[in-house]
């Protein structure tokens, strides 16, 4: 943790994207998480993709909740929109944001205990909406704003940084949003942006719910022998199916490999999903696949990383409620608030 | 695309990367002086390697006295340095690769010349007993003088020869006093004198032979390029009374003797001289001054803030212009004939100059100043006394003990290896002095003693290190200076009134503190990247090792100078290494308050050049 702010001295070979920002135009304040928090590499990995996607900072909504997770948003985007709501009810405020003005782009960014113990509910309902959104988990199993007692992801058997073993079955939330219906699923671990950055992409140009759940270790309480969440527990057990390559239309495709080990999902903005096989049998196309799959590992102690389910044809949210194209806020008063009469006329309708 | 870390237990995977077939570059030795030394950029350009950051800090502490003591230890002459410096360490700035500008090295070392308090009972005092041996310096120039200082305090009897009637040789007799005030000159050479050295002023030595048959242990020549070139074309000789060469008359402006010049000068030449003669010019009822250089602006041999400062005086520089002939009635002076050229390079990168065809230009002038070089001239050392010279007229020397074919005698400054500036005469008055302490005790002239190098932590606290770590995003000051026409009216009223107590200051927190070195402990990193999420200018990169040229290219932010070191560890447990590029750290500590293990430290590197006395290590 530094008090300093980054000071704003470049390098004169500092790489632009095309709308001509460099990276540091998509960082935000200085972090006062823990040094060493998984955290703040999440937060780098979402400057990395935004920078990479060209993306405009002012066409982001980035909403949380509350935790050490929910609050990273302050440390990235720090031009775009930013909303920190009640405890767990990320997924509600956002559903409503994004009902409003759909032209945003969203991210939800949450952690195991908004996401798994009190927003749990919540997070269940935006997955199965298919609320178009990227709603990434930074998961470490503890609360770390409370000084470190399990969290509801945290293993059973693992232990705590005093020793106390976990009795309690965890729960998957990556599990959870291939049962409630997320067309975009993933794990991986903060410690591995080559990783994540490509998966934070990929969901950030999905139509859809996307769901990320990311290992994040808590170095002052979750970081010692014993926890299955520590910086080399998980480089010890991840179990990675695929590598992704995101490639945006504009670019070309010019990798090669072997016949069979290269998966192509085009996405519906016409994005590239370029997926290397790690585990020759895994089809990020079969959801109860995934499931199964998921279960197989875990209960042999390995974590599943990589894009583990991905339905490029799947509708979302406005398209259920066949909502209006444009942003409310660029219809006009008397669009949106039509008068008595035409309540009148509503309700008559109905009766 | 490596694929570390995943799925493949840790021991396999530093297996892999140790066993590879590529060639890797190996750990970085942090223990070897000249590694930290060379990210120091501003020191290890200093050719006396002065400890820049620190006096910098020293300065912006208040703490002028102690800055300025750093400095007298490493260069001598900070009051006159920090006035007329080359300054080679600006450019090396690294803060001239992040920001407009560097900092303002050079006139921070005068504002502690400017603001210390009385110093004289920090200076080091000759012994009473002296051991004996006996030392003459020819010349009392920057060179001798420091030769004199070194050897002084070891007890040598030194005795200094000159032609002129006071200390400071070129210094005094080049450099214009509203540039170099005289007293800033007597003071900082009246440190040297002051430790009971022997002058013999107004004492021209004319015969080298004389002293090394005499009763001398050594003898160090210290004599400069006094010779100016003169400009070889037709109407030089008719023309002569108003022709004058720029060396000769600085010297004859800067003792008085020529308080005068005509209306309209052309000084001839593209040097620092150059600019000099310009600005006296102007300020001895010269109205219409120009200089004339035959090479392009930018390949001009003056610095470019002496050519700025020109400018700012009205001064118009004019490029590409070759003398063809003095044009004169009867003796005359009416201008100077110029052919227009262009500059061409060949496949080797050098220049010949092509006339472009176009119709000569005449400048009309009632005076020209040459200032079109200087050479070195040593009629006073006979050509029989077994001391060599090479067939440019240089004396032969050992270039790093500066020693002669005549064993007893040394050589340094301009006289040694031809005309450089004040601070590589001090330089070389360290190192010959060095030379002359071994010669004298009996010892091996190449047994040198060694630098003294620390390397220290800073940190004070969690987030507190012994340094200001904030990085101020503060432009350049610019030194205040008197209105332009008084100093233009009075040649000896000096131009420049130096930074304030504030202003040093500021100028001072521009400083990056690039001798705080990011040191690296593999065995307490975690590979959390939290070090390289943090670093403002993307310089730490964990990845795979392999061949240099490979890895500078695959670095987040890739390495393109290749002068500027990569940092590699060791092997770490992901069998990946960490690597920092050197170049544009910003040395801002952020890596090392943002790892929650210590693997990163900032700890000072200080090295100060060996004096005369330090004894070698023993091997």
């Amino acid at each position: 943790m530094t008090y300093l702010a980054k000071p704003k001295l470049l390098r004169a070979d500092a790489p632009r994207n095309t709308l001509g920002y460099t990276r540091r135009d998509y960082e935000g304040a200085i972090s006062t998480l823990c040094a060493g928090c998984g955290h703040d590499s999440i937060s780098a990995a979402v400057v990395q993709a935004c920078f990479d996607l060209d993306i405009e900072p002012h066409r982001v909504a980035k909403l949380s909740g509350i935790g050490c997770s929910s609050k990273t948003p302050d440390y990235f985007l720090g031009a775009s929109h930013g909303f920190n709501t009640t405890h767990g009810r990320m997924p509600s405020v956002l559903t409503g944001a994004a009902l409003a003005n759909r032209d945003l782009t969203y991210m939800g960014i949450s952690g195991d205990g908004d996401s798994a113990s009190i927003g749990i509910g919540q997070f269940a309902h935006a997955m199965r909406r298919g609320v178009n959104m990227t709603y990434i988990v930074e998961n470490n199993g503890v609360y770390g704003l409370t000084k470190g007692q399990f969290s509801a992801t945290a293993d059973k058997g693992s232990k705590s940084k005093r020793g106390v073993v976990n009795n309690d079955t965890p729960i998957d939330l990556v599990a959870l949003a291939l049962q409630l219906g997320a067309s975009y699923v993933a794990r991986s671990f903060s410690g591995d942006k080559e990783q994540l950055i490509p998966l934070i992409k990929g969901a950030l140009r999905h139509r859809g719910p996307a769901f990320i759940d990311v290992i994040s270790p808590c170095v002052t309480f979750n970081n010692h022998a014993g926890s299955t969440k520590s910086y080399d527990y998980v480089r010890e057990h991840n179990d990675a199916v695929n590598r992704l390559d995101f490639i945006l239309p504009r670019d070309q495709i010019n990798t090669s490999y072997a016949p069979g080990s290269l998966r192509r999902i085009v996405q519906h903005d016409g994005s590239v999903l370029l997926l290397r096989k790690l585990d020759k049998d895994y089809d990020p196309s079969d959801r109860v696949g995934a499931m199964n799959h998921l279960q197989e590992r875990h209960a042999l102690g390995e974590i599943v990383t990589g894009l583990l389910y991905v339905d490029t044809s799947a509708e979302d949210l406005h398209r259920h409620l066949n909502t209006v194209e444009k942003p409310l806020n660029q219809l006009g008063d008397a669009y949106l608030c039509p008068g008595s009469k035409a309540l009148e006329a509503l309700n008559a309708s109905l009766r | 695309m490596h694929q570390l870390g995943v799925g493949v237990p840790l021991t396999a995977l530093a297996q892999h990367t140790v066993s590879g077939d590529r060639a890797h570059v190996k750990p970085t030795n942090i223990g070897a002086p000249d590694y930290f030394h060379k990210v120091v950029d501003c020191q290890w350009a200093c050719p006396a390697h002065t400890p820049v950051p620190e006096y910098i800090r020293l300065i912006a502490a208040g703490h002028y006295s102690d800055a300025y003591m750093i400095n007298w230890r490493s260069n001598v002459f900070p009051g006159i340095l920090g006035r007329v410096c080359d300054r080679p360490c600006e450019p090396a700035c690294r803060r001239g690769r992040v920001d407009k500008e560097p900092v303002a090295i050079c006139r921070l070392k005068r504002v502690c010349a400017d603001l210390k308090d009385d110093i004289q009972d920090r200076l080091p005092r000759a012994p009473e007993k002296k051991n004996g041996k006996r030392i003459a310096c020819v010349g009392a120039g920057p060179a001798s003088l420091t030769v004199a200082r070194d050897l002084a305090v070891l007890g040598y009897q030194i005795t200094v020869f000159d032609s002129g009637a006071s200390p400071g040789g070129m210094m005094r007799s080049q450099i214009p006093k509203f540039r170099l005030p005289d007293d800033v000159i007597d003071e900082e050479c009246g440190y040297i004198i002051n430790l009971g050295v022997e002058t013999r002023y107004n004492h021209w030595v004319g015969s080298l032979r004389e002293l090394v048959e005499g009763d001398w242990d050594a003898v160090f020549v210290g004599t400069g390029a006094p010779r100016g070139r003169d400009a070889d074309i037709p109407g030089r000789k008719e023309a002569a009374a108003h022709i004058q060469i720029g060396i000769d008359w600085l010297a004859n402006v800067a003792f008085g003797h020529t308080t005068k010049i005509a209306k309209r000068v052309i000084v001839l030449g593209g040097g620092n001289t150059a600019m000099d003669c310009c600005r006296s010019a102007r300020r001895l009822g010269g109205e219409d001054v120009k200089v004339v250089v035959r090479s392009g602006f930018e390949e001009m041999k003056a610095s470019p803030w002496e050519k700025e400062e020109a400018i700012h005086e009205g001064i118009p520089i004019l490029n590409m212009l070759v003398p063809k002939e003095f044009v004169h009635d009867n003796g005359r002076l009416t201008g100077v004939l110029f052919e227009k050229v262009r500059a061409e390079y060949d496949a080797k990168g050098r220049r010949s100059l092509i006339p472009t065809g176009e119709p000569d230009v005449l400048m009309e002038c009632d005076e020209v100043l040459v200032a079109i070089g200087q050479e070195n001239a040593f009629p006073w050392i006979e050509k029989d006394i077994g001391l060599e010279f090479d067939k440019w007229g240089m004396p032969v020397l050992n270039q790093e003990t500066l020693q002669s074919t005549l064993p007893k005698v040394f050589f340094g400054g301009d006289a040694a290896l031809g005309p450089k500036n004040i601070i590589t005469a001090a330089a070389q008055g360290h190192a010959a002095a060095i030379s002359i302490d071994l010669f004298c005790r009996g010892k091996s002239l190449q047994q040198r003693p060694p630098p003294m190098v620390n390397l220290a932590s800073q940190k004070m606290g969690i987030h507190e290190w012994s340094y200001d770590n904030q990085v101020s995003e503060e432009e350049r000051k610019k030194v205040p200076v008197k209105a332009l026409e008084k100093t233009l009216k009075d040649i000896k009223l000096e131009l420049e009134l130096g930074f304030d107590p504030f202003m040093a200051c500021a100028e001072a927190e521009r400083c990056l503190n690039c001798d705080i070195e990011t040191v690296f402990t593999v065995k307490t990193c975690i590979e959390c990247d939290a070090c390289v999420d943090i670093c403002p200018t993307e310089c730490i990169t964990f990845t795979s090792n392999g061949e240099e040229e490979d890895l500078r290219g695959r670095l987040k932010a890739p390495a393109k100078i290749l002068d500027q070191a990569l940092y590699v560890s060791d092997v770490l447990k992901t069998g990946r290494v960490m690597v920092k590029d050197e170049n544009i750290c910003l040395h801002c500590g952020m890596c090392a308050e943002r790892c929650p293990t210590g693997a990163w430290d900032m700890q000072k590197f200080f090295l100060q050049c060996a004096e005369a006395g330090t004894e070698a290590r023993r091997t």
